[in-house]
């Protein structure tokens, strides 16, 4: 993956430390970051806030696809989102807890040697 | 319309409830308000159900329909409210308060009396009629009472052997007592059924254990010493000790308020009325049993309704007309099948008979057809009832067969397949036509009988009809090409229980390999949880095992229940709610030690909330190294087993409840499911356990227990209904196993136990004929697998314990993996604390922040 000149560039752990389908939370600068290491080997990076419930559970959701888009499902209340954008593709008839908005902010992650590394900019 | 005119409705019974019911559903601009006057202290009930009291049934499981109907604003309802007079001049009723109620329309509904004979001895204590809750109620207790008084069996004798005699006779059995039917005429319900069905009930209604006496009239009930009911004597001179006497003989219209204000009276009473239910004063209606129309009285449900929905109808400006009251009847008394419809006693000139009689099996069919033996005139039916639902819709249609085909049991020589014309009633009750239900399912796109039930009404009160209505709404999908769709989610076009078979026989046990084989994608928070629940099932390996911790759902993903602000509650296993002293204390001082919130729970357990992720582990070491165990309050599995304190203590119970309780839910702890399990024990009929709330519930008796399934509480509460009476522990044991086992094989997710046995196809007698019939061959089947599973528990927290790999997975973050989560925040209230909320948070007013907590490891 490539990104313009990082601001901020954090390793969290190993790559070989994630289990696939398994999202793991890391706190990075003191933002709550949620990482999935996919089936296909595949690594995202959102926000670990879950917008419908304010809590700071997205790493403990279950990981799909809806058609051929990448998924991870809040544990709490059920809405789905997109691993690419981020999009909130199932509202469960609910509208997000005041302040927030439905969609997740996506971090750019990249492996290299070995490490998963998040950078803050990009979207927020 | 500019004003809302005011209807009074004199009565408060079932037909009232209808007219009610009718009005508001119809009325939609409001024309109309309706005060309903009702003599009885509650709402209107279902009468035809009254037997059902004594089979454990409270009196709001007899409510009619939406109990909210009370509430509308355009609805009245004044309990305890008999009218006692009408000023027709004024229009305005009296009730016995002496308060005044205008109308500008009055609808008589006062329905009927229990009417008994003016027999010597009548009015002595003991001597009961069966018509309203207070009489049932009345005739319990004092049934009760006498038990204890005379220290044996009460003898019970109902006088007339009519259908509300023999309600009433299976209402004494319930009650423990003996009941011996006395009847005038020479057989059992000599209104509904000839002689050969007469004598075949006489059979079968002996075999339960009432005696019958036929061609006996009641001169004198004598009382005993103490003057209490102590004998009947008869006519021919004979003599029988009794001990409480039910008279069931006949009901008549209670017209005394139409007399009272001039209206025309029947012959044998009854206000008279025309055929749209108007009595000569054209602003006053009678409707249901008081009402004399087409020169008679009928005491039946079905009429009275349709008198209901007229008598809405042309006050809405609409033109129907009584069409003529069915008669037909089905019903079951004493678990005996009995139904009468059409001509049932051949009286059309040149009808004839064609009987079926097979008395070992305690079996008599009779069908009435035309003289050429192509069209249904009616018939009788007795011990198997179960083509009544297909052959009542075809009176006075051809049979398109063999008639024969009817009368033999069932796949002896096949049924005609006839398809009913649009203008057969098939729900007699709601006055619901073929035609209707298909137009249900074409044109106003209901494609579930549920839905069908809801659009049309038909099968919602006696139900006889429903499955007929399922054939044809099944039919109708079929021709219409539309198919019920089972399918799980996108990754899946399989329902659970076939995906269950799938996964069983496939031997598969990897989601990747059975997404691969029978789904596509890459699955989802619908189907990953079912799979996981589906490999638990069928294996009973660890849930968060190989690659399992993947597919499970929030909580059984870190086996503790997940809370709104993403910390977690624990509840250790309490077996039938039998705790040592030492076990209370530990979860006391774990409870101070982390500062969790800790409540009681409904299934007689201890919850700590507030736990966090990274803390569950050291949580579980103390609990799991004291002996406790997993309560498994996180799965969509056995979560607890209710009990009371039973014979061990109480001074009531006959059974060791808790001991029974505690057997349970070791045998069943783990067991993943497709809904939550919950189950009960109570030592004794006083049900303290409210067992029959629970998806299995098991009732001590004085034989052993008896066992209800199918009971939930939740959104759509439903009593668990009985399975089996009198059984001993084995027996509790296996059939509660094959039960629980066949409901995981084949629910549908998230589908509980009473939905899941409603839905059954046949209901709860088929599952009884699975699992103790073994009606498909599959009881050793089930018998193993729920072995399989007893043998190879183990407490899924003690595992995790002892594994560094999976314990991984309890830290905060990854990258700093004692962190807590900074953004938890709590207040104090009552001692305890809770979750603060945004007003707090904003406020500064947060007392406990998690980083402050002293933590022990």
């Amino acid at each position: 993956m490539t990104t313009l000149a990082p601001a901020s560039a954090v390793a969290v752990c190993a790559y070989d430390d994630l289990t696939p389908d398994l999202g793991v939370a890391a706190l990075v600068e003191g933002i709550q970051v949620a990482v999935f290491r996919l089936d296909d080997g595949s690594v995202h990076a959102v926000q670990n806030l879950d917008p419908f419930s304010d809590a700071h559970v997205m790493s403990r959701g279950i990981t799909g696809s809806r058609g051929e888009v990448p998924t991870i499902a809040s544990p709490i209340y059920k809405q789905v989102f997109s691993l690419l954008t981020g999009q909130c593709l199932v509202t469960m008839d609910k509208a997000p807890q005041a302040g927030h908005a439905a969609d997740l902010a996506v971090y750019p992650v990249s492996v290299d040697n070995g490490q998963v590394i998040i950078h803050l900019v990009g979207t927020a | 319309m500019t004003e809302t005119q005011q209807i009074v409705v004199v009565g408060g019974g079932m037909v009232a409830h209808r007219f009610t019911e009718a009005m508001r559903a119809r009325d939609t601009e409001g024309r109309y308000a309706v005060t309903v006057l009702a003599e009885e202290p509650r709402a209107p009930y279902d009468r035809v159900a009254l037997t059902s009291y004594f089979t454990g049934k409270d009196p709001e499981d007899l409510a009619l329909g939406d109990p909210a109907l009370w509430d509308d604003s355009l609805v009245t309802l004044r309990r305890d409210a008999k009218a006692v007079s009408v000023n027709r001049e004024a229009r305005e009723v009296t009730d016995v308060h002496g308060v005044v109620h205008p109308y500008d329309h009055l609808v008589m509904a006062t329905g009927s009396y229990a009417w008994a004979p003016p027999v010597k001895g009548g009015d002595l204590p003991g001597v009961f009629v069966y018509r309203t809750i207070d009489d049932v109620a009345a005739l319990r207790i004092y049934v009760e009472r006498r038990r204890k008084e005379l220290g044996r069996t009460v003898r019970g004798a109902v006088i007339g052997g009519g259908l509300l005699g023999l309600e009433a006779a299976g209402a004494l059995q319930e009650l423990g007592a003996t009941s011996t039917v006395i009847q005038f005429s020479d057989r059992l319900m000599n209104l509904q059924v000839d002689e050969g069905g007469g004598q075949a009930l006489s059979r079968l209604i002996e075999g339960m254990g009432v005696k019958v006496r036929c061609n006996t009239a009641t001169d004198a009930i004598k009382p005993d010493k103490h003057g209490h009911v102590g004998s009947l004597k008869f006519a021919d001179k004979g003599e029988q000790l009794v001990d409480v006497v039910v008279f069931a003989t006949g009901v008549r219209p209670r017209d005394e308020l139409g007399r009272d204000m001039g209206l025309a009276i029947g012959e044998r009473g009854g206000i008279v009325v025309d055929d749209t239910c108007l009595t000569a004063d054209p602003a006053i209606s009678a409707i249901g049993e008081v009402a004399c129309i087409q020169g008679a009285c009928i005491g039946l449900i079905a009429p009275g309704n349709t008198m209901a929905e007229i008598a809405v109808d042309r006050l809405l400006g609409g033109e129907s007309t009584f069409p003529g009251a069915d008669t037909a009847a089905k019903l079951k008394l004493l678990g005996v099948d009995v139904a009468s419809f059409g001509d049932a006693f051949a009286t059309t000139p040149g009808s004839l008979e064609l009987t079926y009689a097979d008395p070992v099996a305690g079996v008599y069919k009779k069908l009435v057809v035309t003289d050429d033996a192509r069209t249904l005139l009616g018939g009788i039916l007795v011990g198997d009832a179960s083509a009544y639902a297909s052959l009542r819709p075809l009176v006075g249609a051809e049979l398109g067969g063999d008639p024969a085909g009817w009368l033999l049991p069932e796949g002896a020589i096949e049924r005609p397949n006839v398809d009913l014309p649009d203008e057969a009633s098939v729900c007699s009750c709601n006055n619901v036509t073929a035609g209707t239900i298909r137009h249900a399912v074409t044109d106003q796109g209901c494609h579930e009988i549920g839905e069908v039930k809801a659009c049309t009404k038909a099968g919602t009160s006696c139900g006889s009809c429903l499955p007929l209505v399922k054939k044809i709404v099944g039919t109708e999908l079929e021709k219409s090409g539309i198919e019920l769709s089972h399918a799980l989610c996108e990754h899946f076009d399989m329902s659970r229980a076939q995906l269950f078979s799938a996964v069983q026989v496939s031997e598969l046990r990897t989601f990747s390999q059975i997404v691969e084989r029978f789904g596509s994608g890459r699955g989802c928070d619908i189907c990953k949880p079912t799979i996981g629940s589906i490999l638990a099932s069928i294996y009973n390996e660890h849930v968060l095992a190989a690659d399992r911790a993947a597919l499970q759902d929030t909580n059984d993903r870190v086996m503790a229940n997940m809370q709104k602000d993403g910390t977690y509650s624990v509840v250790p296993r309490v077996p039938g709610g039998e705790i040592l002293p030492e076990h209370l204390i530990l979860i006391g001082q774990i409870a101070q030690d982390y500062g969790l919130y800790t409540k009681i729970t409904g299934g007689q357990r201890i919850d700590l909330f507030g736990a966090r992720l990274e803390q569950l582990p050291s949580i579980w070491k103390r609990l799991v190294d004291a002996g406790m165990e997993s309560g498994h309050a996180y799965g969509k599995s056995l979560r607890t087993v209710k009990s009371c304190v039973g014979s061990t203590w109480c001074r009531y119970g006959v059974q060791d409840s808790v001991g029974m309780a505690i057997a349970l839910e070791l045998r069943y702890r783990g067991l993943r499911s497709p809904h939550k399990i919950k189950l009960g024990v109570s030592g004794c009929a006083r049900e303290c356990a409210e067992a029959r709330g629970k998806d299995v519930g098991v009732i001590a008796t004085d034989k052993g227990w008896n066992i209800y399934v199918g009971g939930n509480g939740g959104f759509t509460p439903k009593h668990a209904q009985l399975l089996v009476e009198d059984v001993d522990d084995e027996a509790v044991f296996r059939l509660v196993d094959r039960y629980l086992m066949y409901y995981i094989r084949t629910a549908d997710r998230l589908q509980r136990t009473a939905p899941w046995q409603e839905d059954h196809e046949g209901g709860l007698d088929a599952i009884r004929a699975v699992i103790m019939d073994d009606s498909l061959g599959i009881c050793a089947d089930l018998d193993a697998h729920m072995a399989r599973h007893i043998d190879s528990y183990e407490d899924e927290w003690a595992a995790v314990l002892k594994d560094p790999e999976r314990l991984r997975q309890f830290t905060s973050f990854v990258n700093a993996p004692d962190e807590p989560d900074p953004t938890l925040a709590y207040v104090e209230q009552r001692g305890q604390r809770r979750p603060a909320n945004d007003a707090e948070r904003s406020s500064g007013a947060v007392l406990i922040a998690p980083s402050r907590l002293e933590v022990r490891s």
